[in-house]
């Protein structure tokens, strides 16, 4: 088959369609069909993109399963993955059925419920496989919108506070993301996302306002493609839409935003800031590992501070991701390597324990950490989970989570001690707020009267942990799984890079040699 | 065969913690135990039968990352022999002990199975130990190293209901990444340096790290050095050096089978096998190891003092243990590794008896463990008394003066640490800080004696009159250890502190001639160490250690002066008969003498204050600091300009767009930006109101 990613990309959406056109009526049966329709759906999706990963071949650094043809507007459809695509792609058709089966329990507009996450898989996949700049740029905007619904209609009690924050915020990066895209297709004269990945972009200094631009045009777009993905990451300072937008998420869309829709902005350093832009990416990058640096301390410390669980988690997200830039802009095999790694394991553990905390809102509804303790007592398998997840989010060798902390830490030690140095303090902070946090929840004695007569985790709710549980151990326990796909590729993108930097390093003094 | 006693203990954890329903709680515990039995006894047929010559199993590859390399695998060495066997036995032995000490537990209720947990924790943490100590490169060693901080996390924290069991545990992980913070740095920079972390090319490269210079944070240092600095920050946390002690004692919050095998036998020797095990880099690391030996020292007279005071017959044990994991790495900051594993391996046999004899009273005493309740225990509990008897002549070091090797074990490795000391430090700080603590160490030892064992009963009437002697599955353990206890030193003396020759071969090394220089050198420095025969040859990384030609402390150790040879056993004395005269002959001293010294007393009752100051520096600090960043940071700062931002950049860009005419595309944004962001803004506004 040699459209496999477009079946992959447009089978929930066309489930979507289905539900939208044919499922009438509020009624209990039409509430389970929408469900079971979304499961299939979705479950459908993964097995076919299994077939993506068993044909993918990781020794070919070029673009795999590519499709194209003409679109509106004289636009082009272009669709493609590479090694640093492909289990994003698996990633997020891995995590999907999961989020249908946790919200299982929904009973407000089943239906549109699960439209919005269809049309979400499919969106979200888009952008992970989408090889044409406007085509990426729809993906990626439009993603939004069944996010911020699904924020807004189904969320707590602050929602719309909170989903308007996550539009602002997102919308005003992308903003400038567009600008810079119009511009690029000014200069290269094609929206092709791999030819603009060969295509080099001015990178000589010039003054704008008076201001002296070390690597021109390049630091520009890099600037302008970077506020966007900071916001999506999201970096430090401009983070502070996520607790929120966590905090009033249902569980399921917490889930996704966590696993899937945070490593855009990391997937898009990858495709776009470091191949297209290598001098503007050079000039930034002390910056970029500063701002890593402090994300993982600060939020760290603001986690510490919580009270609601949602809350401690997607600050505990935010530092995990500092792991994640930091890694990317140090631009060495490690780096990269633990960074995409660590965007995957990421998405197993912080899914999970979105999902430990909807395991207990689901019974007691209430998120407070003070509102509980002492549920070992009563909830021994949730408590054996939790305590997995835990130590997998504070890095655990034997979990996933080690080795993107381990691998990233690595590489940026290559390149600044000073950051590795401060990032490194991260790992004594996470054990203090995630063991703090398990502590309060978990141990002690059962002492409150509400938690009395609460039931441990359902047989359903099992079955959804336990891909989790597997993929956390198999990845930590045999790395190579995930390292041996990526690989070639991340080479292929540092050699690039490099090579590139050299390049316009002569060039430049070449330049001032002749003046 | 390796690979059976390593993942036994991981089948019976998993087999124990996830099957107990199928086999039931009896069945979980014989499990256990007997898979750790094989092990141990497998572990001992590869120690006696091993010759020396490393040898490395691969299992799986792990984590690959372009150069980077690193696999699941077994490095078969003289210290990994040690340390199979120091593990397996005790653990083995725990395990069986535990079968009579879980039998009952107050702190759960009659119908909860714990005992399936207890064991599935003390297996896994069996694998962990055994992980680290057959790894053969860094990462899998630092899988290893924190692997043991979740066991001890999980058991520290086993009776999950006393909030003062939670604290500990989160304590003691805590502080451990704070070792773990340093030793993955030096991971990292043995990575940058020497582009692979398996121990066969990082020792193959310590010579040419001694002369290489590394930008670290503001200013260069020395490769070797740096790293073996790092290296020691996480040997200081795991092994409870001072500054990062506080943790241990707080560890005996879990069950006590629990502080014998984990915080006492095993896992707080990891620091110095860890540092043993990276001796090629050691040996190139002067400074380094300068401050290995002084930290050793201050620790060593730190913990002695403070168990000086202690009523808790479990924490008198733990400040024992910090004590003596301090002389550990005097030893092998003298560089004389051979002696620092020979006080790990008879430490781990007497140690461990003194907590199972603790736990035998505690147990007998129906959970008592103040000894200012205990007294005249003796004819109560007359097998669980001897054994702590010899534990206490071990690890006061009784033995017959001069001849080094004939008294209990703690005699033979005790006086090799102390007279290595002398002779690297000329009589310095090290020397005396571990001679002081010597004294202090037969003190509170016989004190514990005394006060448990001896005089009249005091305290609770009821349980003294219930007390009684622990069932045969817990004396039995006492017993081989005992034999430990007693005959360990006598016997592997030679191997760890013979003739230079000997402890070279015993590790796996090639001896040769002296060059004609050092002998000079050694004759001028200690003339009584003149005959010098023996170095060794082999190069960094071809043996288990490795003791570089011209480190000759362990030859000139032998020939320190008579007075020095006899100054831990003068001390071992003088400890003991103030013993006697503060708790036999007059019971009264004591308190006299804490009344009339009460700053000092004090200071030392609470432990030099360090959790104080901890709590007052760190703890409050970062929770404060957090708070602030999360309501001013995130709320004012951040979330103020954004708002802002949203009325004031956005006119401004739609100008700008509207001037450059560049098509329907950047109006038909920016239409849509402004309608947001007015809606956002007042939304802000109104959500912010509520």
């Amino acid at each position: 088959m040699d459209n496999l990613l477009s079946i992959t990309t447009f089978i929930p959406a066309i489930a979507a369609a289905i539900l939208a056109i044919f499922l009438r009526g509020e009624d209990e049966t039409a509430q389970r069909n929408a469900k079971w329709v979304a499961l299939i759906a979705t479950s459908l999706t993964f097995l076919v993109s299994l077939f993506i990963l068993w044909d993918f071949n990781p020794k070919d650094t070029g673009f795999q399963f590519v499709e194209e043809r003409d679109w509106l507007l004289g636009l082009q459809y272009k669709v493609g993955v590479d090694g640093i695509s492909v289990l994003f792609v698996m990633l997020t058709t891995f995590i999907m059925p999961l989020t249908i089966a946790a919200s299982w329990n929904v009973t407000v507009r089943v239906k549109e419920y699960m439209i919005a996450f269809l049309i979400l898989e499919t969106l979200m996949i888009g952008v992970f496989v989408a090889l044409d700049l406007v085509l990426f740029y729809l993906f990626f905007e439009a993603g939004l919108i069944p996010m911020f619904l699904i924020i807004g209609i189904w969320g707590g009690k602050a929602r719309i506070y909170a989903s308007f924050k996550f539009f602002l915020y997102t919308f005003l990066g992308s903003v400038l993301m567009l600008v810079a895209m119009v511009a690029m297709f000014a200069e290269a004269g094609t929206t092709d996302i791999p030819t603009l990945m060969r295509h080099e972009f001015g990178s000589e200094t010039f003054s704008l306002l008076g201001i002296q631009i070390v690597g021109g045009m390049q630091t520009l777009m890099f600037i302008a493609f970077f506020a966007s993905f900071a916001v999506k990451m999201p970096m430090w300072p401009v983070h502070t839409w996520l607790p929120d937008a966590h905090v009033q998420a249902p569980t399921a869309g917490s889930v996704v935003l966590a696993a899937i829709l945070l490593k855009m902005g990391g997937y898009g350093f990858l495709r776009f800031s470091l191949p297209m832009f290598p001098v503007g990416a050079d000039v930034l990058t002390p910056l970029v590992l500063w701002m890593s640096a402090i994300a993982i301390v600060y939020t760290s410390l603001v986690a510490l501070a919580q009270e609601d669980m949602k809350k401690l988690i997607a600050y505990s997200s935010v530092a995990h991701m500092g792991y994640v830039t930091m890694g990317i802009f140090a631009a060495n095999q490690q780096g990269i390597d633990g960074a995409i790694f660590q965007m995957l394991s990421h998405g197993f553990i912080s899914g999970a324990l979105f999902l430990c905390v909807g395991v207990i809102y689901d019974r007691m509804h209430t998120r407070e950490i003070d509102a509980y303790g002492g549920l070992v007592n009563r909830m021994p398998a949730y408590a054996l989970i939790f305590m997995l997840f835990t130590m997998a989010n504070v890095g655990l060798p034997g979990t996933s989570g080690f080795v993107g902390e381990f691998l990233t830490l690595m590489g940026v030690f290559q390149v600044n001690t000073w950051v590795a140095v401060v990032a490194t303090t991260g790992v004594i902070l996470s054990a203090a707020y995630a063991l703090w946090l398990y502590r309060r929840v978990v141990m002690g004695d059962l002492i409150k009267e509400s938690l009395k007569s609460i039931t441990d985790m359902t047989q359903r709710e099992k079955a959804i942990f336990a891909p989790l549980v597997a993929m956390t151990l198999l990845l930590g326990v045999y790395p190579s799984l995930v390292t041996d796909i990526i690989g070639p590729s991340v080479e292929a993108l540092i050699a690039n890079y490099d090579t590139a930097l050299a390049e316009a390093a002569t060039a430049s003094k070449f330049a001032a040699a002749s003046q | 065969m390796e690979q059976i006693i390593l993942f036994a203990p991981l089948v019976g954890a998993l087999i124990a913690g996830f099957g107990w329903r199928i086999i039931g709680d009896t069945g979980a515990q014989w499990v256990t135990t007997g898979l750790l039995f094989l092990s141990a006894l497998l572990s001992w047929i590869v120690f006696l039968g091993f010759d020396g010559t490393t040898e490395q199993i691969h299992v799986l590859d792990w984590i690959r990352s372009g150069t980077l390399d690193t696999a699941w695998s077994i490095r078969l060495d003289r210290l990994t022999a040690i340390m199979l066997i120091v593990i397996t036995t005790v653990s083995a032995l725990v395990h069986l002990y535990s079968m009579g000490y879980m039998a009952h537990d107050e702190n759960f209720r009659e119908d909860e199975s714990y005992r399936p947990r207890f064991f599935a924790y003390l297996s896994f943490f069996t694998f962990a130990m055994l992980m680290l100590v057959t790894a053969d490169n860094l990462a899998q060693m630092f899988f290893g190293w924190e692997g043991v901080g979740l066991a001890s996390y999980l058991l520290i924290g086993f009776y999950f209901r006393k909030p003062s069991a939670n604290g500990a545990a989160i304590k003691a992980f805590v502080v451990n990444r704070v070792g773990d913070f340093g030793f993955a740095l030096g991971i990292f920079a043995l990575y940058f340096l020497v582009d692979s972390i398996k121990f066969d090319d990082v020792f193959a490269a310590a010579p040419e790290l001694a002369q290489t210079q590394l930008t670290f944070l503001w200013t260069e240092w020395n490769a070797a050095n740096l790293i073996a600095f790092l290296l020691f920050v996480g040997a200081m946390g795991k092994s409870a050096q001072l500054f990062l002690h506080t943790w241990l004692p707080d560890a005996m919050e879990g069950p006590t089978p629990v502080s014998a095998l984990i915080h006492a036998a095993t896992m707080v020797t990891a620091g110095v096998f860890l540092v043993c095990r990276m001796s090629p880099i050691m040996e190139f690391a002067p400074e380094a190891m300068a401050f290995v030996t002084f930290l050793g020292a201050a620790t060593a007279f730190f913990a002695a003092t403070v168990g000086l005071v202690q009523n808790d017959i479990k924490r008198v044990i733990a400040y024992s243990t910090c004590s003596q994991l301090g002389y550990m790495f005097v030893a092998a900051g003298v560089g004389v590794y051979s002696v620092a594993m020979f006080h790990l391996f008879t430490h781990a046999f007497f140690k461990a008896m003194l907590f199972l004899g603790a736990g035998s009273v505690i147990h007998g005493m129906h959970h008592e463990q103040d000894m200012r309740n205990y007294g005249g225990l003796r004819k109560k509990m007359p097998y669980t008394f001897y054994a702590m008897l010899i534990g206490t002549l071990a690890i006061t070091g009784v033995g017959i003066p001069l001849t080094g090797w004939i008294g209990f074990a703690g005699f033979a490795s005790k006086d090799a640490v102390i007279e290595s000391a002398y002779a690297a430090t000329s009589g310095g700080f090290a020397f005396w800080a571990l001679v002081i603590a010597a004294l202090f160490t037969s003190f509170y030892s016989w004190r514990l004696m005394f006060l448990t064992f001896w005089g009249d009963p005091r305290g609770d009437k009821h349980t003294h009159e219930h007390a009684h002697e622990s069932p045969k599955v817990m004396l039995i353990p006492l017993g081989v250890l005992a034999l430990g206890a007693v005959f360990a030193g006598a016997i592997w003396y030679g191997s760890f502190f013979g003739k230079t020759n000997e402890v070279v071969k015993f590790f796996g090394g090639k001896y040769g001639e002296p060059p004609a220089e050092l002998v000079e050198a050694v004759a001028e420095r200690s003339p009584k160490a003149s005959e010098l025969h023996y170095v060794m040859e082999s190069a960094p990384g071809d043996a288990a250690i490795y003791i570089a030609p011209e480190n000759t402390i362990l030859h000139e150790a032998h020939y320190v002066p008579t007075w020095v040879k006899l100054s831990p056993f003068i001390a071992m004395v003088i400890g003991l008969i103030t013993a006697i005269w503060f708790y036999i002959l007059d019971p009264t001293v004591p308190r006299r003498l804490a009344e009339n010294q009460r700053p000092l007393y004090l200071f030392l009752l609470n432990k030099w204050y360090f959790d104080e100051i901890y709590d007052f520096l760190f703890v409050r600090p970062a929770k404060a600091l957090g708070g602030l960043l999360w309501k001013k940071g995130d709320g004012n700062v951040i979330d103020g300009s954004i708002n802002g931002l949203a009325m004031g950049i956005i006119p401004f860009f739609t100008r700008l767009a509207g001037r450059a005419q560049s098509g329907y595309i950047f109006t038909y944004a920016f239409a849509m930006v402004i309608g947001i962001a007015v809606l956002v803004t007042w939304m802000t506004f109104i959500g912010g109101a509520e």
